[in-house]
């Protein structure tokens, strides 16, 4: 199915316009790539060839706020990249400059190695077509049928109208929704409509596909749903995907990398399990919040900085510290008490992420010491809340 | 009611249908655009030009503001110009249209004004110039609208063709001053009054049901 889409003519899985995106970038080069670019800047030019997006210090201004301040940021080939922030932050701002939706005021955008921000409104529209878009409200045509919305780009494009058909009906077919294609998209549930969206983003094989909150409309498991199938497509097609959000459980859904923006600047970025292992902003364990483990209300209430009976403390481990048997070796190491108060490890990109809470006891210094002597050991984090009077 | 009447009261149908329809049709095609250009010209719009989208605002307004009726005398010699006289019932179509198109803009502009500035973005990001969001996106979807507005319009002639009796144009209103009011023949004003309420019903049944049928946003 998807490879009778990707050639057209029914050729070869990887002949399609799309093929060259199909390449596999192994974790090492990706690392590699991400060390390059953190050291040395001559380079940055050098692995630019491979990037689809590449933003240079973008800023734009609405009146005296500044929705983006600087934004310099690159998507790779193949990669899911997505931006998360509050409302507000400058994510929409953003994905909107990508396809010049949105002029910046300064900075440069470059889309497969072009820099589109200062192109005329012609000169984009051939461009737009090279990357395809999906929204919160799914901005499909009422007026038009299923198949008609798919096929809207193509007919922009001035294709053929059989050719038009025949390429929305491979595209719905991808998204599973074949039988819709004569229905209207009043008839369809949201996650219907996003699919048909996302079928239409498609339709013109773009480079680049950018997610404009695509499931924040959506019920969890219509959003689970559609965040495989753009997982699909990524896989199946290389597609590169740019998504931005505010909900955290999206990019642990789907992305490779994610960056954090807030007041319209990228405050951190990195691969998702690192960043959900070792969030280095507020903001993004603000963000976190909701899907890490926190210490329970209860809990931090009462906590106090002074002695109390015993000590909360924090650990946050990850990728191969977090698979070995951390309590137990702790307990044996480390002879004394020691309670899980709260915690648990989270799988990110097949990464272990886990956040403990333990008490130990609160009037033994030594013990503690030996305690966090050994877990930093262990290279895990620890951090030291404070004390509860009397028993949690 | 005599045949002579009778004769007269199909006389005017016929006079006041050929004004209604005539001026409707012209009042669509410049009204539809002239809608179109103050929507495409308006702050963020796709064709924001704030200088003209002022300027056709205010030659609207200024058409909208006179009354019919002194309209139809300021307009001889424009009349006189296209038609060649000022009298009769084409003569009549003329103000008739000069009159309904403004209305006609205003009507398609509301419609216009409320697609979904989502629909116009996402034909944008699709590669879509301005002549593509017109066609693909603005009319489509405001079509309900605009055929909903365009039985208003239509109504709204009949009842100011009535008035373009003033000007020899004929039609169901000048019979109804004429023989109906003045000749005190009752007959006649009931038949017209009948006949008008029969072509009002008539054109919103005819209007409601194409909106129905264009309306797919459930």
């Amino acid at each position: 199915m998807i490879g009778a889409w990707l050639s057209g003519a029914g050729g070869p899985l990887l002949s399609g316009p799309l093929s060259h995106l199909c390449t596999v970038e192994t974790d090492s080069e990706m690392n590699q790539h991400v060390t390059a670019e953190l050291a040395d800047p001559v380079n940055i030019a050098a692995a630019g060839q491979e990037d689809v997006v590449r933003l240079v210090d973008l800023k734009r201004r609405f009146g005296a706020t500044p929705a983006l301040d600087g934004v310099s940021l690159t998507v790779r080939k193949g990669e899911i990249l997505g931006i998360i922030g509050r409302s507000g932050a400058g994510k929409s701002t953003l994905i909107r400059c990508l396809n010049g939706l949105e002029r910046p005021d300064s900075g440069d955008v470059f889309i497969e190695g072009r820099e589109i921000g200062r192109l005329a409104e012609r000169e984009l529209q051939p461009l737009r077509r090279r990357i395809g878009m999906i929204f919160q409200h799914f901005n499909l045509l009422s007026a038009k049928t299923v198949e008609d919305n798919v096929a809207l780009p193509l007919k922009i494009e001035g294709r053929p109208k059989a050719e038009r058909l025949a390429r929305a009906a491979e595209l719905l077919d991808l998204v599973g929704l074949s039988e819709k294609a004569k229905a209207y998209p009043a008839s369809l549930s949201g996650g219907q409509k996003q699919r048909v969206g996302i079928a239409r983003a498609l339709a013109a094989r773009p480079a680049l596909l950018l997610s404009d909150e695509a499931t924040s409309a959506l019920d969890p498991e219509t959003t689970r749903s559609i965040l495989a199938l753009l997982k699909d497509i990524n896989r199946q097609l290389g597609l590169t995907i740019l998504l931005i959000t505010h909900e955290m459980e999206v990019i642990r859904s789907i992305a490779d990398r994610v960056a954090v923006i807030d007041a319209g600047r990228i405050v951190e970025q990195g691969p998702v399990w690192s960043v959900f292992a070792e969030p280095r902003s507020e903001i993004t364990r603000s963000l976190l919040g909701g899907i890490r483990p926190q210490l329970p209300a209860e809990i931090a209430g009462r906590l106090v900085p002074g002695a109390g009976a015993e000590l909360i403390l924090r650990i946050d481990v990850a990728g191969e510290a977090a698979r070995g048997p951390l309590l137990s070796d702790l307990a044996v190491a480390v002879p004394g008490p020691f309670r899980l108060v709260h915690g648990g490890i989270d799988h990110v990109q097949q990464q272990p992420v886990g956040t403990l809470f333990l008490a130990v006891a609160g009037d033994d210094e030594r013990h503690l010491a030996e305690v966090i002597a050994f877990l930093k050991a262990r290279e895990a984090r620890v951090e030291v809340l404070g004390h509860v009077a009397g028993s949690v | 009611m005599s045949p002579v009447l009778f004769e007269l009261l199909l006389r005017s149908i016929w006079e006041t249908i050929l004004m209604t329809a005539a001026s409707g049709l012209i009042s669509l095609v410049f009204g539809l655009p002239l809608g179109l250009a103050l929507i495409a010209t308006e702050r963020g719009g796709i064709a924001e030009n704030l200088w003209v989208n002022r300027a056709l605002g205010a030659v609207i307004n200024g058409f909208r503001s006179v009354p019919f009726i002194i309209l139809l005398v300021a307009l001889i010699p424009v009349t006189r110009l296209i038609v060649g006289t000022s009298i009769g019932t084409w003569a009549a179509i003329v103000p008739l249209s000069i009159a309904a198109t403004p209305y006609y803009a205003r009507i398609a502009e509301v419609s216009l004004r409320e697609v979904d500035r989502g629909l116009i973005e996402a034909a944008r990001a699709m590669g879509g110039n301005r002549w593509t969001i017109i066609r693909e996106v603005l009319v489509p979807e405001a079509l309900p609208g605009i055929v909903a507005g365009f039985t208003v319009t239509l109504v709204t002639l009949i009842g100011a063709s009535a008035m373009a009796g003033a000007i020899g144009a004929g039609g169901l209103g000048d019979l109804a001053i004429r023989y109906g009011y003045q000749r005190f023949e009752t007959s006649v004003m009931v038949a017209v009054v009948i006949v008008l309420i029969i072509l009002v019903c008539g054109i919103q049944w005819v209007g409601d049901r194409l909106v129905a049928r264009l309306d797919r946003r459930g």
